[in-house]
């Protein structure tokens, strides 16, 4: 503000200079006053007053005036008395300041901090989950050993918290209290175990971060966990995506075997060191043949992939790390692009990434060579970065292109950073040695740069032609005399050290120069550095066995100048010299040999980079940075020879439904926890038992059809049929069943919950993301557009306003945890009960306006609907559509390749709710240029369809590359009817006439309902409206997995929990109406079952009937 | 992970400290200090430095260094990245990210860190769900506050931390709904350009692998959607060219300089908002110029030339024409220094890229929408 304010905050403390300056004005606070003239002790005293008062202004004015000091580091510790008093403030600011102290303080104050602990015990069970997570992260934050337990305690009850936010704060709490007793591990670690399991996106990465700082040794806790964290990835924050990340490298390199070829893999060679040839050769036949890559493995490196395009440099570093580290070579390729493109961002990031990039380089030149240019150097660049950049172009040079880099380096050279010019000089010095094509031309130019004006330059040049020459040592005669020249005038000491080394290796090729050197040297030996005199030393040496008619005695005047020199070493080599080539009665047998000793033939340094050594460094860490292990370093293990059992990782479900029953004190609590945890629990029974013998036979059945060959192209364009949201957990899964038919092991069952339980994430995460798309609209018209949108989000959207809205009114934690709550701990199979109706009709009970409201609002919105759905108006609570249980992968052939003219094009039903209405399928086409030349202006041309059904056609494709493929989404309202959809689908050059006919089962939506409900709306749909057919099978089939398996895969349908073993119920609404389907298999005596189908929509019901009773009597 | 953090700025005073574990104290930014010495120039101060208990990661943003402590092994960028959305969120707090702006606002500042770290590590960095928590500060308010003794600190109990989408709270309602794209394009002239995207959390990558569609719920407020680079061949034209006789004499105390600006290919558009900026070199004393057109500065301290330009007029090329004044003896420079160049181009993209369409689901009226394209110079270093 005005300087005048500003003047005052100097002051007062650094407290906020705009707020004091207008309270000296306002005079309402006393605070006004005090700060102008006081000393800093009688300040002190004011605070104190201020604090005593009864005045919330006063204290937050003190507050804040505290908080200055201590964001300036001023001592502020002896008001901890008054301000401890504060912190059962009602005011929030003062209350969040006073906790600000606290943390600060309260190492120092222990005793009186004790006094602020029960404030926080307190408040740990308030019923709001933002209070009670707030009081964790203060009361973990308080660095008092005493109240160890108390934390150890809080911890544990908030790990089983049943708001998300709660478990968060729980993980972070982990790390404090390690750090504060360390004695706590073994109790933490099962907090942690227990928190691993937990699935909400918020906690994961939290927990992680716990694991990595607490037990990063136990990696046995990951496995149960590893392809949860995989899934969930995409979808956790940024800085979680980080650490788990850089977790799930160190997994797999100690749980997969290595992807890398023997031939590619530079890293290889280590191992292998010393094995004998015939075994590595073998060894590498071997892998070769039976090398196939873990689908857990491959889950890891697909699931990352996307996240190359987050925004946050970290992210993707991340990622590109773990691709360098645990990818095939061949797939490595694609995070060159994303890593050039963080070179756009600030300097610091530039400065990292350039760091990897230089280490990656040197493996690997192929990766970033396509960005050579984007390693050019700005003269605006910090010559930090220049110089990062100028290795990572010399790395990158290789015959092609050393003659565009070279004159890219004559720039650099006249750069007026030394420094860099320096630099540059030395690059060109490796580019000569690397390629040898070019090692003249940049010799040349090398000596072209000894009449540099500048001395750094020149000093540079003639280090780096030292060693260029000491490589080819044949005639060099003319360059050696024209640096023997620059001599006279340059002083830089490694110059002059390098020039007299040169002369002296050569002194048989410039006779006549060389000792004429020596006697210049002589003159000024006393005068030179200590590297220059030990050169000269050696010159004399060299000189004296060489040509010691004229030389000898110049060689003694400097062997007797050295023997009294300061510097010891030059002493020491004096000595040396003399005994070694003058010889006298001492001197032993070596003094023949000095000959060979000084003029030895010298192995050529090799010109390497410095970042040759970085490589053992994990990519992207600290340590990689700093070039040294840095503290808590977690080494990066080499692939395992043979893999551990890959079964570990898979999933028990029971066990996680168990672990996720919340804590049975809750239930005591209040009636709605205790309501959602029984529903639980049943929910959790009955879906155990029927998953005990799982889909994953027909489901694995299904894919093997779809194509069963385990190369990657057909995987990718295989996953290009599924939905947007699942095609990834679905490939995996895939894999995963594909893996398990083969090895016959009888793991079949639990891997196939896993499938479920993945595709379930997926699906609820996506399901959440769209109901929370439709939270922004509020009004009454917005919901009245609703209706018209698909309905299951809408209902899916009531719910969640209903416990919004109940959030604030009532404080009841558990319901607002609902919606984070619920999609993750559902397990398995069974659709997501939203909210129950009972649920429901607990809300309204317990809170009045709100819920009701919305629930009207609700009824409101459905009575403008049609007749049929009146009928729902009463009881419109019960259909919550819910995610479908399972998603079949089966696609339907729309158009061949042959009668398109090599345009194939496949639909498949990703059972999602339709985005372009809610009335409309949505249906998923994929297509493929099966041609050798370009497909373009795909399009729908005309259509015909039968009265009433619409369709939502995708936008025009501009063209498709040959073995190119496309999936666009669609969507057809058919009306409630297994009418044909027919239609053109035209290129540029044709048009083919299709047709899509929806199975029955299609045409539905799942509706989570009670037992109870479902009763009473079968009771109304009676008479007419019922159908129904008795089945005979085999009893194995009428295991409860077995028929719901069987169902599902027929009709997207939820499943209804039911009391009675021998009763499964289904229900479902139909998509164009919201119509009801209701679906009952009783079993009855013997190999007997009654199948039951109640609707409004006989037709549909009737077909559906048709349809179920085969399948379902099949063995 | 992170431990502490100190703001020095750039007189090497450390105007603030947080920690967020035990505290560290001050004397271990003596390391950084002596760091920046050895380098010169701040931009050279290593971003990270070992020292003997800690490691020290720093950025360096509107003259004023983030320096953070860390004590174990950490992803650096991991930490960069979080201080640069510190410095990003000052920014958008108080306007501008400086000493005096933290030091007016130290209490919220203090809060903004409290909450944007718990034990080190990062727990709310969206900017809209910390202005849920905590109120930026205007005048008004500081003055209400003041009176009635209110606080910045929102009194609503936040939800925005509980939702599975951090960049949007649950329920945002406006009477206008407003959708503005800002397609801003930068040319970098030296360095080549790949077709590369990178995206704010909100879209969802499958949409945009499989149809090419962008499909985000989007945040409230002013975001950035996606970054794109767009390969140089796709590149029309370099829009400017720059016509330059820089010539140093030997063993003479004075030099030529003469630049022309002139338009390429602007596609009848109007080249505005140039500046020149040229890094003279150690050796010139003062510069003696004439422009056709524009003001010039020169800096003889830091040998900085600034050529405010303005619009390009076809018609009359702006030129910048005169003489160098050399420090007489010194040897004269070898290399001519190199044109920075800035400009602005209204209502063009020059990649061509334009924002097709707009679908909104979910709602039924129309929002209103609002597409503006700018071009701008990015990296554009000109050789001479």
């Amino acid at each position: 503000m005005s300087s005048n304010s500003f003047a005052y905050s100097e002051q007062s403390g650094g407290g906020e200079a705009t707020e004091l300056g207008q309270e000296a004005t306002s005079t309402i606070s006393p605070s006004g006053a005090f700060g102008l003239f006081s000393s800093d002790l009688k300040k002190n005293e004011d605070l104190k007053q201020m604090l005593e008062s009864n005045k919330d202004s006063a204290k937050l004015d003190a507050m804040k005036r505290i908080v200055g000091m201590i964001a300036k580091g001023k001592n502020a510790s002896e008001l901890f008395p008054a301000v401890v008093k504060n912190v059962a403030s009602k005011n929030i600011e003062i209350k969040k300041l006073v906790y600000v102290y606290l943390v600060r303080y309260a190492e120092e104050q222990q005793d009186l901090a004790l006094l602020s602990i029960s404030t926080f015990q307190r408040a740990l069970k308030d019923p709001n989950q933002l209070i009670r997570a707030s009081a964790l992260r203060v009361l973990s934050s308080i660095r008092v050993p005493i109240i160890v337990p108390i934390m150890m305690l809080a911890i544990k009850e908030a790990s089983a918290d049943l708001s998300p936010y709660v478990r968060k704060n729980a993980a972070h709490a982990i790390q404090k209290l390690y750090s504060l007793d360390p004695e706590q591990k073994e109790m933490l670690i099962e907090v942690i175990e227990k928190l691993l399991k937990d699935k909400s996106t918020l906690v994961a990465g939290s927990v992680v971060m716990a694991f990595e700082e607490v037990c990063p040794d136990r990696i046995d806790l990951i496995h149960k966990n590893y392809r949860k964290l995989c899934n969930l990835l995409v979808d956790v924050e940024e800085w979680g995506q980080v650490v788990i990340i850089h977790m799930l490298t160190r997994y797999a390199r100690t749980q997969f075997v290595s992807p890398w070829k023997e031939e590619d893999g530079l890293e290889d060679d280590e191992k292998n060191f010393y094995d004998s040839d015939d075994d590595q050769k073998e060894k590498t036949d071997k892998r070769k043949k039976s090398y196939t890559m873990d689908p857990d493995h491959r889950l890891l490196i697909r699931n990352t992939k996307p996240l190359l395009q987050s925004r946050n440099a970290a992210v993707v570093m991340a990622v590109a790390q773990l691709y360098w580290h645990i990818s095939p070579k061949s797939e490595v390729g694609i995070i060159s692009k994303s890593l050039v493109r963080l070179l756009r961002s600030n300097r610091e990031v530039q400065y990292i990434v350039l760091q990897n990039i230089a280490t990656m380089s040197i493996q690997r030149k192929g990766m970033f060579e396509p960005y050579l240019k984007s390693f050019y150097v700005r003269s605006t660049d910090p010559t930090m970065i220049k110089t990062l950049k100028l290795e990572i172009l010399t790395n990158l040079a290789n015959e092609a292109n050393i003659s565009t880099l070279l004159r890219e380096f004559q720039t650099y050279v006249k750069s007026q950073d030394k420094e860099f010019a320096a630099a540059t000089i030395q690059t060109i010095g490796r580019c000569a040695t690397n390629i040898s094509e070019v090692t003249d031309t940049c010799l040349n130019g090398l000596v072209c740069l000894l009449s540099n004006r500048d001395e750094i330059v020149v000093a540079e040049s003639v280090v780096v032609i030292k060693k260029l020459l000491q490589m080819q040592p044949a005639q060099h005669g003319e360059i050696i005399k024209h640096m023997a020249k620059l001599l006279d005038s340059i002083t830089v000491p490694v110059a002059r050290a390098s020039i007299l080394w040169l002369i002296g290796e050569n002194c048989e090729r410039v006779p006549k120069i060389a000792p004429d050197v020596l006697r210049k040297m002589a003159k000024g030996f006393t005068s030179e550095d200590d590297l220059v005199k030990l050169q000269i030393l050696n010159l004399g040496a060299k000189l004296y066995l060489t040509n010691s008619k004229q030389t000898k005695l110049l060689t003694q005047y400097i062997l007797n100048l050295g023997k009294y020199d300061q510097n010891y070493d030059i002493r020491d080599r004096t000595r040396f010299i003399r005994q070694l080539i003058v010889p006298n009665e001492k001197s032993g047998a070596l003094s023949k040999y000095a000959k060979k000793i000084f003029l030895a033939q010298k192995p050529a340094p090799l010109l390497e980079s410095p970042f040759k050594d970085r490589d053992h460094f994990q990519l992207g860490t600290l340590s990689h940075t700093l070039n040294t292990k840095a503290t808590g370093y977690l080494e990066l293990s080499n692939w395992p020879e043979v893999a551990p059992d890959p079964s570990v990782r898979n999933v028990e479900v029971i066990e996680l439904a168990k672990e996720w029953t919340p804590a049975g004190k809750a239930k005591k609590e209040n009636p709605a926890k205790k309501f959602y945890s029984e529903s639980e629990e049943e929910e959790d029974s009955s879906d155990s038992s029927s998953d005990s013998d799982s889909e994953s036979g027909s489901a694995s059945g299904e894919q093997e059809e779809e194509g069963d060959s385990s190369d990657d192209s057909s995987e990718d364009s295989s996953s290009e049929h599924k939905s947007d949201s699942e095609s990834a957990s679905e490939v995996g899964n895939k894999r995963t069943a594909k893996r398990n038919s083969k090895s016959k092991r009888k793991r079949d069952s639990e891997d196939g919950e896993n499938e479920n339980e993945k595709s379930k994430t997926s699906d609820s995460s996506n399901a959440d993301s769209s109901s929370i798309e439709e939270s922004s609209s509020d009004s009454e018209s917005e919901s009245e557009s609703e209706s018209e949108s698909e309905s299951r989000k809408v209902t899916k959207e009531k719910e969640k306003k209903t416990k919004q809205n109940i959030n604030p009114l009532t404080k009841d934690v558990s319901l607002l945890d609902l919606d984070d709550f619920n999609p993750v701990s559902t397990p398995v199979a069974l659709p997501t009960p939203a909210l129950s109706p009972s649920l429901i009709a607990d809300l309204e009970g317990l809170n009045l306006s709100t819920t009701s409201s919305v629930i009207t609002k609700e009824v409101r919105l459905k009575t403008s609907e049609e007749k049929s759905r009146k009928i729902f108006k009463d009881y419109n609570p019960h259909i919550m559509v819910s995610t479908p249980v399972f998603v079949p992968v089966k696609t339907h052939v729309l158009l061949h390749r042959m009668s398109g003219k090599g345009l194939a094009a496949h639909y498949f039903f990703p059972r999602q709710p339709c985005i372009f209405g809610d009335k409309m399928v949505s249906v998923q086409i994929t297509l493929n240029n099966t041609t050798d030349r370009k497909i373009e202006n795909i399009h729908i041309g005309g259509k015909r369809l039968p009265v009433g059904m619409q369709m939502h056609v995708f936008n025009t494709i501009e063209s498709l590359e040959p073995e190119g493929s496309i999936t666009v989404s669609m969507g057809i309202d058919f009306c409630d009817s297994t009418q044909t959809a027919s239609f053109q689908l035209c290129t540029k050059d044709d048009c083919f006439n299709v047709n899509i006919q929806p199975p029955v089962g299609e045409l539905l939506l799942p509706v989570a309902m009670s037992e109870k409900d479902f009763k009473k709306e079968q009771g109304m749909l009676t008479g007419m409206n019922e159908t129904s057919t008795v089945i005979i099978a085999a009893p194995q089939n009428f295991t409860p997995s077995v028929i719901l398996q069987k169902v599902v895969n027929v009709a997207n349908v939820g499943v209804v929990p039911s009391g009675q073993d021998h009763i499964h119920r289904f229900a479902a609404k139909t998509v164009h109406s919201g119509s009801l389907m209701l679906v009952t298999v009783e079993l009855k005596e013997g190999s007997t079952a009654q199948l039951i189908i109640n609707t409004e929509k006989t037709v549909i019901g009737s077909v559906l009937l048709r349809e179920l009773k085969p399948v379902l009597s099949q063995g | 992970m992170i431990h502490s953090l100190f703001l020095i700025n750039c007189s090497g005073d450390i105007f603030l400290e947080k920690h967020w574990k035990s505290v560290v104290s001050q004397s271990v930014c003596d390391y950084f200090f002596e760091a920046q010495e050895k380098a010169a120039d701040v931009e050279n101060v290593p971003p990270v430095i070992s020292t003997p208990h800690h490691y020290l990661i720093s950025i360096y943003r509107d003259k004023l260094f983030f320096v953070s402590v860390i004590q174990t092994e950490v992803p650096p960028l991991f930490v960069i990245e979080f201080l640069h959305r510190v410095a990003d969120t000052f920014q958008d707090y108080f306007g501008e990210c400086s000493e005096a702006a933290i030091k007016d606002n130290v209490v919220i500042v203090y809060e903004l860190l409290e909450e944007m770290l718990d034990n080190g590590f990062p727990l709310a960095t969206e900017s809209n769900i910390l202005k849920e928590l905590i109120k930026p500060p205007t005048i008004l308010r500081s003055v209400v506050n003041s009176i009635t003794g209110s606080s910045n600190v929102g009194d609503t109990l936040p939800t925005g931390q509980l939702s599975n989408i951090p960049w949007r709270r649950a329920g945002v309602k406006y009477t206008n709904n407003e959708a503005y794209f800002d397609v801003v394009e930068e040319i970098d002239a030296i360095i080549d350009k790949s077709d590369d995207v990178s995206f704010h959390p909100c879209i969802r990558f499958k949409r945009w692998e499989s149809e090419r569609v962008l499909s985000f719920i989007p945040p409230d407020g002013n975001f950035r959607l996606i970054s794109y680079r767009v390969s140089s061949q796709n590149l029309v034209a370099i829009p400017v060219y720059v016509k330059h006789c820089i010539s140093f004499k030997e063993n003479s105390s004075c030099g030529r300089f003469d630049i022309t600006i002139g338009p390429k290919q602007n596609m009848g558009k109007t080249i505005e908002g140039i500046t020149v900026t040229v890094h003279m070199p150690k050796v010139v004393l003062n510069m003696n110029l004439t422009p056709t057109q524009g003001s010039y500065t020169f800096d003889p301290v830091t040998k900085v030339l600034t050529w405010d330009v303005g619009k390009i007029t076809p018609q009359k090329l702006p030129s910048l024409k005169g003489l160098v004044n050399l420090q007489s003896g010194a040897p004269k420079p070898e290399e001519n220094p190199s044109l920075n160049i800035q400009f602005k181009i209204q209502q063009l993209a020059i990649s061509g890229l334009k924002v097709n369409r707009l679908d909104m689901y979910g709602e039924k009226y129309k929002p209103f929408k609002g597409v503006k394209y700018v071009t701008k110079a990015g990296k554009f270093q000109v050789r001479t």
